[in-house]
Protein backbone atom coordinates (compact mmCIF):
# COMPACT_ATOMS: atom_id res chain seq x y z
CA UNK A 1 0.00 0.00 0.00
CA UNK A 2 2.67 2.44 1.14
CA UNK A 3 4.92 1.36 -1.74
CA UNK A 4 2.16 2.00 -4.26
CA UNK A 5 1.63 5.44 -2.77
CA UNK A 6 5.30 6.30 -3.18
CA UNK A 7 5.50 4.96 -6.71
CA UNK A 8 2.42 6.96 -7.69
CA UNK A 9 3.70 10.12 -6.07
CA UNK A 10 7.11 9.60 -7.65
CA UNK A 11 5.56 9.61 -11.12
CA UNK A 12 3.45 12.67 -10.36
CA UNK A 13 6.62 14.34 -9.09
CA UNK A 14 8.49 13.46 -12.28
CA UNK A 15 5.65 14.93 -14.26
CA UNK A 16 6.07 18.22 -12.38
CA UNK A 17 9.83 18.07 -12.79
CA UNK A 18 9.58 17.89 -16.55
CA UNK A 19 7.00 20.59 -17.04
CA UNK A 20 8.23 23.57 -19.01
CA UNK A 21 10.71 25.79 -17.15
CA UNK A 22 9.65 29.39 -16.55
CA UNK A 23 12.77 31.12 -17.74
CA UNK A 24 15.28 29.45 -19.99
CA UNK A 25 18.16 31.70 -19.08
CA UNK A 26 17.79 30.85 -15.42
CA UNK A 27 17.38 27.17 -16.23
CA UNK A 28 20.70 27.10 -18.04
CA UNK A 29 22.40 28.92 -15.22
CA UNK A 30 21.16 26.23 -12.83
CA UNK A 31 22.18 23.51 -15.29
CA UNK A 32 25.80 24.67 -15.41
CA UNK A 33 25.88 25.03 -11.67
CA UNK A 34 24.78 21.42 -11.31
CA UNK A 35 27.28 20.16 -13.89
CA UNK A 36 29.86 21.71 -11.63
CA UNK A 37 28.50 20.58 -8.28
CA UNK A 38 27.29 17.08 -9.21
CA UNK A 39 29.60 16.15 -12.09
CA UNK A 40 32.94 17.92 -11.99
CA UNK A 41 33.23 17.65 -8.25
CA UNK A 42 32.84 13.87 -8.46
CA UNK A 43 35.81 13.41 -10.77
CA UNK A 44 38.29 13.19 -7.91
CA UNK A 45 36.62 10.31 -6.11
CA UNK A 46 36.02 8.47 -9.38
CA UNK A 47 39.71 8.73 -10.30
CA UNK A 48 40.76 7.56 -6.87
CA UNK A 49 38.42 4.57 -6.74
CA UNK A 50 39.10 3.50 -10.34
CA UNK A 51 42.86 3.73 -9.98
CA UNK A 52 42.97 1.49 -6.95
CA UNK A 53 40.39 -1.01 -8.14
CA UNK A 54 42.10 -1.27 -11.55
CA UNK A 55 45.39 -2.01 -9.81
CA UNK A 56 43.77 -4.48 -7.41
CA UNK A 57 41.96 -6.38 -10.15
CA UNK A 58 45.20 -6.80 -12.08
CA UNK A 59 47.05 -8.10 -9.05
CA UNK A 60 44.25 -10.50 -8.15
CA UNK A 61 44.02 -11.79 -11.70
CA UNK A 62 47.75 -12.37 -11.72
CA UNK A 63 47.56 -14.45 -8.55
CA UNK A 64 44.58 -16.42 -9.80
CA UNK A 65 45.96 -17.23 -13.20
CA UNK A 66 48.92 -19.42 -12.38
CA UNK A 67 48.65 -21.96 -15.16
CA UNK A 68 51.58 -21.71 -17.60
CA UNK A 69 49.09 -22.55 -20.39
CA UNK A 70 47.33 -19.22 -19.98
CA UNK A 71 49.30 -16.35 -21.48
CA UNK A 72 50.00 -13.33 -19.27
CA UNK A 73 48.13 -10.88 -21.46
CA UNK A 74 44.87 -12.52 -20.34
CA UNK A 75 45.38 -10.70 -17.03
CA UNK A 76 45.18 -7.25 -18.56
CA UNK A 77 42.51 -8.28 -21.01
CA UNK A 78 40.34 -9.39 -18.09
CA UNK A 79 41.06 -6.22 -16.17
CA UNK A 80 40.02 -4.16 -19.18
CA UNK A 81 36.78 -6.04 -19.71
CA UNK A 82 35.85 -5.94 -16.02
CA UNK A 83 36.32 -2.19 -16.04
CA UNK A 84 34.44 -1.72 -19.30
CA UNK A 85 31.53 -4.02 -18.60
CA UNK A 86 30.72 -3.58 -14.98
CA UNK A 87 33.02 -1.50 -12.88
CA UNK A 88 33.10 1.81 -14.72
CA UNK A 89 29.32 1.93 -15.01
CA UNK A 90 27.65 0.02 -12.21
CA UNK A 91 30.18 0.13 -9.40
CA UNK A 92 31.02 3.74 -10.14
CA UNK A 93 27.32 4.54 -9.98
CA UNK A 94 27.05 2.87 -6.60
CA UNK A 95 29.83 5.14 -5.40
CA UNK A 96 28.08 8.13 -6.95
CA UNK A 97 24.79 7.12 -5.33
CA UNK A 98 26.55 7.54 -2.01
CA UNK A 99 28.10 10.87 -2.86
CA UNK A 100 25.62 12.58 -5.15
CA UNK A 101 22.47 10.93 -3.82
CA UNK A 102 22.96 11.91 -0.21
CA UNK A 103 24.08 15.37 -1.29
CA UNK A 104 20.92 15.97 -3.32
CA UNK A 105 18.52 14.53 -0.76
CA UNK A 106 19.96 16.58 2.06
CA UNK A 107 20.13 19.76 -0.01
CA UNK A 108 16.53 19.53 -1.17
CA UNK A 109 15.35 18.20 2.18
CA UNK A 110 16.93 21.14 3.98
CA UNK A 111 15.29 23.50 1.54
CA UNK A 112 11.97 21.85 2.32
CA UNK A 113 12.18 22.02 6.10
CA UNK A 114 13.56 25.56 6.11
CA UNK A 115 10.64 26.68 3.91
CA UNK A 116 12.90 27.62 0.99
CA UNK A 117 10.76 25.48 -1.29
CA UNK A 118 7.66 27.34 -0.09
CA UNK A 119 9.50 30.58 -0.77
CA UNK A 120 10.17 29.50 -4.36
CA UNK A 121 6.54 28.59 -4.79
CA UNK A 122 5.46 32.00 -3.49
CA UNK A 123 7.61 33.57 -6.17
CA UNK A 124 5.50 31.73 -8.72
CA UNK A 125 8.24 29.21 -9.45
CA UNK A 126 7.50 25.50 -9.87
CA UNK A 127 10.06 24.25 -7.34
CA UNK A 128 10.13 20.67 -8.58
CA UNK A 129 11.02 21.66 -12.09
CA UNK A 130 13.26 24.53 -11.06
CA UNK A 131 15.35 22.51 -8.62
CA UNK A 132 15.30 19.01 -10.02
CA UNK A 133 15.27 19.09 -13.82
CA UNK A 134 18.65 20.85 -14.12
CA UNK A 135 20.10 18.31 -11.70
CA UNK A 136 18.81 15.30 -13.62
CA UNK A 137 19.90 16.56 -17.01
CA UNK A 138 23.24 17.89 -15.76
CA UNK A 139 24.13 14.58 -14.19
CA UNK A 140 22.98 12.55 -17.19
CA UNK A 141 25.04 14.87 -19.36
CA UNK A 142 28.15 14.42 -17.28
CA UNK A 143 28.08 10.78 -16.22
CA UNK A 144 29.39 9.42 -19.58
CA UNK A 145 32.54 11.47 -19.01
CA UNK A 146 32.91 9.96 -15.56
CA UNK A 147 32.46 6.48 -17.00
CA UNK A 148 35.11 7.06 -19.65
CA UNK A 149 37.49 8.64 -17.17
CA UNK A 150 36.99 5.65 -14.90
CA UNK A 151 37.76 3.22 -17.74
CA UNK A 152 41.01 4.95 -18.63
CA UNK A 153 42.11 5.44 -15.06
CA UNK A 154 41.23 1.87 -14.08
CA UNK A 155 43.24 0.44 -16.94
CA UNK A 156 46.06 2.82 -16.08
CA UNK A 157 45.89 1.60 -12.48
CA UNK A 158 46.43 -1.94 -13.73
CA UNK A 159 49.41 -0.81 -15.74
CA UNK A 160 50.90 0.91 -12.70
CA UNK A 161 50.63 -2.32 -10.74
CA UNK A 162 52.37 -4.05 -13.64
CA UNK A 163 55.19 -1.54 -13.49
CA UNK A 164 55.56 -1.19 -9.73
CA UNK A 165 54.42 -4.53 -8.35
CA UNK A 166 55.63 -6.47 -11.34
CA UNK A 167 52.83 -9.08 -11.40
CA UNK A 168 52.95 -8.93 -15.20
CA UNK A 169 55.35 -7.31 -17.59
CA UNK A 170 54.25 -3.90 -18.86
CA UNK A 171 54.63 -5.12 -22.46
CA UNK A 172 52.24 -8.04 -21.86
CA UNK A 173 49.86 -5.66 -20.15
CA UNK A 174 49.78 -3.34 -23.15
CA UNK A 175 49.34 -6.29 -25.52
CA UNK A 176 46.44 -7.61 -23.46
CA UNK A 177 44.45 -4.44 -23.31
CA UNK A 178 44.56 -4.18 -27.11
CA UNK A 179 43.39 -7.71 -27.81
CA UNK A 180 39.80 -8.60 -28.71
CA UNK A 181 38.58 -5.12 -27.90
CA UNK A 182 34.82 -4.80 -28.35
CA UNK A 183 33.80 -1.13 -28.72
CA UNK A 184 30.18 -1.98 -27.98
CA UNK A 185 31.16 -2.59 -24.35
CA UNK A 186 31.81 1.11 -23.99
CA UNK A 187 28.46 2.03 -25.52
CA UNK A 188 26.77 -0.52 -23.29
CA UNK A 189 28.37 0.99 -20.19
CA UNK A 190 27.40 4.49 -21.16
CA UNK A 191 23.79 3.50 -21.80
CA UNK A 192 23.64 1.85 -18.39
CA UNK A 193 25.17 4.89 -16.73
CA UNK A 194 22.51 7.19 -18.20
CA UNK A 195 19.81 5.09 -16.56
CA UNK A 196 21.73 5.08 -13.29
CA UNK A 197 22.21 8.85 -13.36
CA UNK A 198 18.49 9.35 -13.84
CA UNK A 199 17.67 6.95 -11.02
CA UNK A 200 20.13 8.46 -8.54
CA UNK A 201 19.05 12.04 -9.06
CA UNK A 202 15.32 11.48 -9.36
CA UNK A 203 15.07 9.14 -6.37
CA UNK A 204 17.21 11.36 -4.17
CA UNK A 205 15.32 14.48 -5.18
CA UNK A 206 12.04 12.75 -4.46
CA UNK A 207 13.25 11.72 -1.01
CA UNK A 208 14.36 15.25 -0.23
CA UNK A 209 11.32 16.97 -1.69
CA UNK A 210 8.79 15.22 0.51
CA UNK A 211 10.63 15.50 3.82
CA UNK A 212 8.56 16.88 6.63
CA UNK A 213 9.85 17.70 10.06
CA UNK A 214 13.39 18.73 10.85
CA UNK A 215 17.06 17.88 10.59
CA UNK A 216 16.51 14.31 11.77
CA UNK A 217 14.11 13.58 8.92
CA UNK A 218 16.50 15.16 6.43
CA UNK A 219 19.17 12.73 7.61
CA UNK A 220 16.79 9.80 7.26
CA UNK A 221 15.74 10.92 3.80
CA UNK A 222 19.31 11.07 2.66
CA UNK A 223 19.97 7.55 3.95
CA UNK A 224 16.85 6.33 2.15
CA UNK A 225 17.97 8.10 -1.01
CA UNK A 226 21.25 6.18 -1.02
CA UNK A 227 19.71 2.83 -0.15
CA UNK A 228 16.90 3.00 -2.73
CA UNK A 229 19.27 4.29 -5.40
CA UNK A 230 21.60 1.37 -4.81
CA UNK A 231 18.80 -1.20 -4.86
CA UNK A 232 17.41 0.22 -8.09
CA UNK A 233 20.82 0.49 -9.74
CA UNK A 234 21.40 -3.20 -9.06
CA UNK A 235 17.94 -4.11 -10.31
CA UNK A 236 18.44 -2.11 -13.49
CA UNK A 237 21.89 -3.64 -13.91
CA UNK A 238 20.25 -7.03 -14.27
CA UNK A 239 17.48 -5.80 -16.54
CA UNK A 240 19.75 -3.78 -18.80
CA UNK A 241 22.40 -6.46 -19.03
CA UNK A 242 19.76 -8.93 -20.11
CA UNK A 243 18.37 -6.47 -22.66
CA UNK A 244 21.62 -5.12 -24.04
CA UNK A 245 24.02 -8.05 -24.00
CA UNK A 246 21.93 -11.11 -24.80
CA UNK B 1 -8.58 43.89 0.89
CA UNK B 2 -8.31 40.19 1.60
CA UNK B 3 -11.50 38.49 2.75
CA UNK B 4 -11.41 35.09 4.39
CA UNK B 5 -14.73 33.27 4.68
CA UNK B 6 -15.54 29.97 6.32
CA UNK B 7 -12.08 28.46 5.84
CA UNK B 8 -11.58 24.88 7.03
CA UNK B 9 -8.35 22.95 6.87
CA UNK B 10 -7.64 19.42 8.04
CA UNK B 11 -4.33 17.55 8.27
CA UNK B 12 -4.65 13.76 8.61
CA UNK B 13 -8.04 14.01 10.27
CA UNK B 14 -6.97 16.74 12.70
CA UNK B 15 -8.94 19.86 11.94
CA UNK B 16 -6.57 22.81 12.29
CA UNK B 17 -8.66 25.69 10.91
CA UNK B 18 -12.32 25.78 11.84
CA UNK B 19 -14.59 28.07 9.90
CA UNK B 20 -12.12 30.97 10.03
CA UNK B 21 -13.47 34.41 9.12
CA UNK B 22 -11.28 37.50 8.73
CA UNK B 23 -10.84 40.70 6.79
CA UNK B 24 -7.45 42.26 6.12
CA UNK B 25 -7.38 45.88 5.05
CA UNK B 26 -5.04 47.73 2.67
CA UNK B 27 -2.54 50.18 4.13
CA UNK B 28 -3.01 48.54 7.52
CA UNK B 29 -0.97 46.17 9.61
CA UNK B 30 -3.42 43.35 10.27
CA UNK B 31 -2.22 41.11 13.05
CA UNK B 32 -3.12 37.51 13.69
CA UNK B 33 -2.43 36.49 17.26
CA UNK B 34 -2.80 33.23 19.11
CA UNK B 35 -0.99 30.58 21.09
CA UNK B 36 1.73 28.45 19.60
CA UNK B 37 0.06 25.66 17.64
CA UNK B 38 -3.25 27.49 17.28
CA UNK B 39 -2.98 27.48 13.49
CA UNK B 40 -1.53 30.90 12.59
CA UNK B 41 1.09 29.60 10.20
CA UNK B 42 -1.39 27.22 8.61
CA UNK B 43 -3.78 30.15 8.08
CA UNK B 44 -1.08 32.30 6.52
CA UNK B 45 0.07 29.52 4.23
CA UNK B 46 -3.51 28.79 3.26
CA UNK B 47 -3.95 32.44 2.32
CA UNK B 48 -1.21 32.20 -0.26
CA UNK B 49 -2.16 28.73 -1.44
CA UNK B 50 0.76 26.80 0.03
CA UNK B 51 -1.87 24.72 1.81
CA UNK B 52 -4.96 23.71 -0.09
CA UNK B 53 -8.01 24.47 2.04
CA UNK B 54 -10.88 21.99 2.37
CA UNK B 55 -13.65 24.55 2.08
CA UNK B 56 -14.29 28.27 2.32
CA UNK B 57 -13.09 31.14 0.21
CA UNK B 58 -10.19 33.58 0.16
CA UNK B 59 -10.57 36.64 -2.04
CA UNK B 60 -7.86 39.13 -2.95
CA UNK B 61 -9.64 42.38 -3.86
CA UNK B 62 -12.56 40.44 -5.23
CA UNK B 63 -10.52 37.70 -6.91
CA UNK B 64 -11.31 34.31 -5.42
CA UNK B 65 -7.91 32.71 -4.97
CA UNK B 66 -9.21 29.25 -4.11
CA UNK B 67 -11.04 28.89 -7.43
CA UNK B 68 -8.07 29.88 -9.55
CA UNK B 69 -5.98 27.75 -11.80
CA UNK B 70 -2.21 27.71 -11.41
CA UNK B 71 -1.63 30.28 -14.16
CA UNK B 72 -3.93 32.81 -12.53
CA UNK B 73 -2.50 32.10 -9.11
CA UNK B 74 0.94 33.01 -10.41
CA UNK B 75 -0.41 36.41 -11.46
CA UNK B 76 -1.48 37.05 -7.86
CA UNK B 77 1.76 35.69 -6.47
CA UNK B 78 3.62 38.42 -8.31
CA UNK B 79 1.78 40.79 -6.02
CA UNK B 80 2.57 38.81 -2.89
CA UNK B 81 5.59 39.13 -0.65
CA UNK B 82 6.08 36.67 2.14
CA UNK B 83 8.34 36.56 5.14
CA UNK B 84 8.58 33.04 6.50
CA UNK B 85 8.90 32.15 10.15
CA UNK B 86 12.50 31.05 9.63
CA UNK B 87 13.43 33.59 6.97
CA UNK B 88 13.75 30.95 4.24
CA UNK B 89 16.61 32.68 2.45
CA UNK B 90 18.21 30.52 -0.23
CA UNK B 91 21.36 29.49 1.54
CA UNK B 92 23.38 28.69 -1.55
CA UNK B 93 22.91 32.25 -2.84
CA UNK B 94 24.32 35.52 -1.57
CA UNK B 95 22.12 38.14 0.06
CA UNK B 96 22.13 40.18 -3.13
CA UNK B 97 21.18 37.16 -5.26
CA UNK B 98 18.39 36.37 -2.84
CA UNK B 99 16.82 39.77 -3.28
CA UNK B 100 17.32 39.63 -7.05
CA UNK B 101 15.59 36.23 -7.36
CA UNK B 102 12.01 37.49 -7.63
CA UNK B 103 13.19 40.21 -10.02
CA UNK B 104 14.79 37.55 -12.22
CA UNK B 105 11.57 35.63 -12.33
CA UNK B 106 9.04 38.37 -12.88
CA UNK B 107 10.70 41.37 -14.47
CA UNK B 108 12.62 42.09 -17.63
CA UNK B 109 14.94 44.48 -15.85
CA UNK B 110 18.52 44.73 -17.02
CA UNK B 111 21.25 43.57 -14.71
CA UNK B 112 21.96 47.11 -13.57
CA UNK B 113 18.30 47.82 -12.89
CA UNK B 114 17.93 44.66 -10.84
CA UNK B 115 20.98 45.51 -8.82
CA UNK B 116 19.72 49.01 -8.22
CA UNK B 117 16.36 47.72 -7.02
CA UNK B 118 18.04 45.13 -4.78
CA UNK B 119 20.25 47.76 -3.23
CA UNK B 120 17.28 50.03 -2.69
CA UNK B 121 15.42 47.27 -0.85
CA UNK B 122 18.43 46.38 1.25
CA UNK B 123 18.93 50.00 2.19
CA UNK B 124 15.26 50.21 3.04
CA UNK B 125 15.78 47.53 5.70
CA UNK B 126 19.05 49.10 6.86
CA UNK B 127 21.15 46.27 5.59
CA UNK B 128 24.12 47.51 3.64
CA UNK B 129 27.56 46.13 2.96
CA UNK B 130 26.49 42.49 3.13
CA UNK B 131 25.52 42.03 -0.54
CA UNK B 132 28.12 39.39 -1.22
CA UNK B 133 27.70 37.47 2.02
CA UNK B 134 25.77 34.26 2.42
CA UNK B 135 22.75 33.99 4.73
CA UNK B 136 24.62 31.73 7.16
CA UNK B 137 27.18 34.51 7.70
CA UNK B 138 24.52 36.90 8.99
CA UNK B 139 22.92 37.16 12.40
CA UNK B 140 19.29 36.12 12.88
CA UNK B 141 18.02 39.69 12.82
CA UNK B 142 20.00 40.52 9.70
CA UNK B 143 18.62 37.42 7.99
CA UNK B 144 15.09 38.51 8.87
CA UNK B 145 15.78 41.92 7.38
CA UNK B 146 17.25 40.41 4.24
CA UNK B 147 14.15 38.26 3.95
CA UNK B 148 11.99 41.38 4.25
CA UNK B 149 14.07 43.03 1.52
CA UNK B 150 13.40 40.03 -0.70
CA UNK B 151 9.70 40.09 0.15
CA UNK B 152 9.35 43.74 -0.89
CA UNK B 153 11.55 43.50 -4.00
CA UNK B 154 8.59 43.37 -6.37
CA UNK B 155 6.63 46.12 -4.61
CA UNK B 156 4.00 43.72 -3.34
CA UNK B 157 0.37 44.65 -2.88
CA UNK B 158 0.07 42.03 -0.19
CA UNK B 159 2.69 41.29 2.43
CA UNK B 160 2.56 38.28 4.73
CA UNK B 161 4.88 38.03 7.70
CA UNK B 162 5.07 34.96 9.89
CA UNK B 163 6.42 36.00 13.28
CA UNK B 164 8.78 38.65 11.93
CA UNK B 165 10.36 39.30 15.29
CA UNK B 166 10.45 35.93 17.01
CA UNK B 167 13.87 35.10 18.34
CA UNK B 168 15.08 38.69 18.22
CA UNK B 169 16.10 40.96 21.07
CA UNK B 170 13.48 43.59 22.01
CA UNK B 171 15.31 46.44 20.29
CA UNK B 172 15.80 44.67 16.98
CA UNK B 173 12.23 43.41 17.22
CA UNK B 174 11.02 47.00 17.43
CA UNK B 175 13.15 48.00 14.44
CA UNK B 176 11.56 45.23 12.37
CA UNK B 177 8.04 46.08 13.55
CA UNK B 178 8.58 49.73 12.66
CA UNK B 179 9.89 48.77 9.27
CA UNK B 180 6.83 46.68 8.50
CA UNK B 181 4.53 49.47 9.65
CA UNK B 182 6.35 52.05 7.57
CA UNK B 183 6.36 50.15 4.30
CA UNK B 184 2.74 49.19 4.83
CA UNK B 185 1.70 52.82 5.12
CA UNK B 186 4.14 54.06 2.51
CA UNK B 187 2.97 51.75 -0.27
CA UNK B 188 -0.58 51.04 0.90
CA UNK B 189 0.19 47.35 1.27
CA UNK B 190 -2.31 44.88 2.73
CA UNK B 191 -0.11 43.44 5.43
CA UNK B 192 -0.88 40.38 7.52
CA UNK B 193 1.42 39.66 10.44
CA UNK B 194 1.39 36.54 12.62
CA UNK B 195 2.72 37.11 16.08
CA UNK B 196 2.50 36.22 19.72
CA UNK B 197 4.58 39.18 20.75
CA UNK B 198 2.27 41.51 22.66
CA UNK B 199 4.71 44.39 22.33
CA UNK B 200 4.33 44.52 18.61
CA UNK B 201 0.58 44.11 18.82
CA UNK B 202 0.18 47.03 21.21
CA UNK B 203 2.63 49.17 19.30
CA UNK B 204 1.63 48.57 15.75
CA UNK B 205 -1.54 46.56 15.11
CA UNK B 206 -4.21 48.37 13.14
CA UNK B 207 -6.53 45.42 13.47
CA UNK B 208 -6.29 42.16 15.37
CA UNK B 209 -7.67 38.68 14.82
CA UNK B 210 -7.32 36.25 17.68
CA UNK B 211 -7.10 32.61 16.68
CA UNK B 212 -8.08 30.16 19.38
CA UNK B 213 -7.79 26.42 18.71
CA UNK B 214 -8.32 27.00 15.01
CA UNK B 215 -11.31 29.33 15.39
CA UNK B 216 -11.24 33.02 14.58
CA UNK B 217 -12.29 33.72 18.14
CA UNK B 218 -12.21 37.49 18.37
CA UNK B 219 -11.41 40.45 16.17
CA UNK B 220 -11.21 44.16 16.74
CA UNK B 221 -8.81 47.05 17.07
CA UNK B 222 -5.84 47.20 19.34
CA UNK B 223 -7.64 49.62 21.65
CA UNK B 224 -10.49 47.17 22.22
CA UNK B 225 -8.06 44.37 22.83
CA UNK B 226 -7.34 44.97 26.49
CA UNK B 227 -10.93 45.14 27.65
CA UNK B 228 -12.64 42.77 25.29
CA UNK B 229 -14.20 40.85 28.14
CA UNK B 230 -13.47 37.69 26.19
CA UNK B 231 -12.14 35.12 28.67
CA UNK B 232 -10.00 33.11 26.23
CA UNK B 233 -8.47 36.28 24.82
CA UNK B 234 -7.79 37.63 28.30
CA UNK B 235 -6.18 34.35 29.22
CA UNK B 236 -3.86 34.66 26.26
CA UNK B 237 -3.12 38.36 26.72
CA UNK B 238 -2.50 38.46 30.41
CA UNK B 239 -0.41 35.36 30.74
CA UNK B 240 2.75 37.38 31.35
CA UNK B 241 3.58 39.38 34.43
CA UNK B 242 4.22 42.48 32.35
CA UNK B 243 0.83 42.31 30.67
CA UNK B 244 -0.95 41.72 33.98
CA UNK B 245 0.52 44.98 35.21
CA UNK B 246 -1.08 46.97 32.44
CA UNK B 247 -4.37 45.11 32.66
CA UNK B 248 -7.21 47.62 32.95
CA UNK B 249 -9.00 47.18 36.27
CA UNK B 250 -12.76 46.85 36.45
CA UNK B 251 -13.08 50.32 38.04
CA UNK B 252 -11.56 51.89 34.95
CA UNK B 253 -14.55 50.94 32.88
N1 LIG C 1 2.05 20.19 7.13
C1 LIG C 1 1.41 19.82 8.25
N2 LIG C 1 0.97 18.55 8.40
C2 LIG C 1 0.31 18.16 9.51
N3 LIG C 1 0.04 18.96 10.55
C3 LIG C 1 0.43 20.24 10.47
C4 LIG C 1 1.14 20.74 9.33
N4 LIG C 1 1.41 22.04 9.52
C5 LIG C 1 0.91 22.35 10.73
N5 LIG C 1 0.31 21.28 11.31
C6 LIG C 1 -0.35 21.26 12.63
O1 LIG C 1 -1.21 22.37 12.70
C7 LIG C 1 -1.21 22.92 14.01
C8 LIG C 1 -1.03 24.42 13.94
O2 LIG C 1 0.28 24.70 13.49
P1 LIG C 1 0.78 26.16 13.14
O3 LIG C 1 2.15 25.99 12.59
O4 LIG C 1 -0.21 26.84 12.31
O5 LIG C 1 0.84 26.83 14.56
P2 LIG C 1 1.21 28.34 14.87
O6 LIG C 1 -0.01 28.97 15.41
O7 LIG C 1 1.85 28.97 13.71
O8 LIG C 1 2.25 28.13 16.04
P3 LIG C 1 3.63 28.90 16.32
O9 LIG C 1 3.26 30.15 17.02
O10 LIG C 1 4.36 27.97 17.21
O11 LIG C 1 4.30 29.12 15.02
C9 LIG C 1 -0.14 22.21 14.77
O12 LIG C 1 -0.78 21.31 15.66
C10 LIG C 1 0.64 21.45 13.73
O13 LIG C 1 1.05 20.21 14.25
MG1 LIG D 1 3.75 29.58 13.21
Amino acid sequence: MKTMFHIGRYFVFMFQVFSKPEKHKIWFRQFFREVQSLGLSSTGIIILVSLFIGAAITIQMAYNITSPLVPDYVISLTTRDTMLLEFSSTIISLVLAGKVGSNIASEIGTMRVSEQIDALEIMGINPASFLVSPKILAFMFFIPFLVIISMFVGIAGGWLSAVFVGVISPQDYITGIQLYFIPYYVTYSIIKSLFYAFLIVSISSYQGYYVSGGALEVGRASTRAVVYSIVLILTFDLILTQLLLS
Amino acid sequence: MIVVEGVNKTFNEAQILKNVEAKFHPGKVNMVIGKSGSGKTVLLKSLVGLHKIDSGSITFDGRDFTKMRTKEKIAIRKEVGMLFQGGALFDSSTIEENVIYPLDMFTNFTKAEKLKRANFCLERVNLTGVNKQFPSELSGGMQKRAAIARAIALNPKYLFCDEPNSGLDPQTAIVIDKLIQEITKEYGITTVVNTHDMNSVLAGADSVVFIFEGHSWWHGSRTDLLDSGNPELDDFLFSSELMRRIRPTKQHK
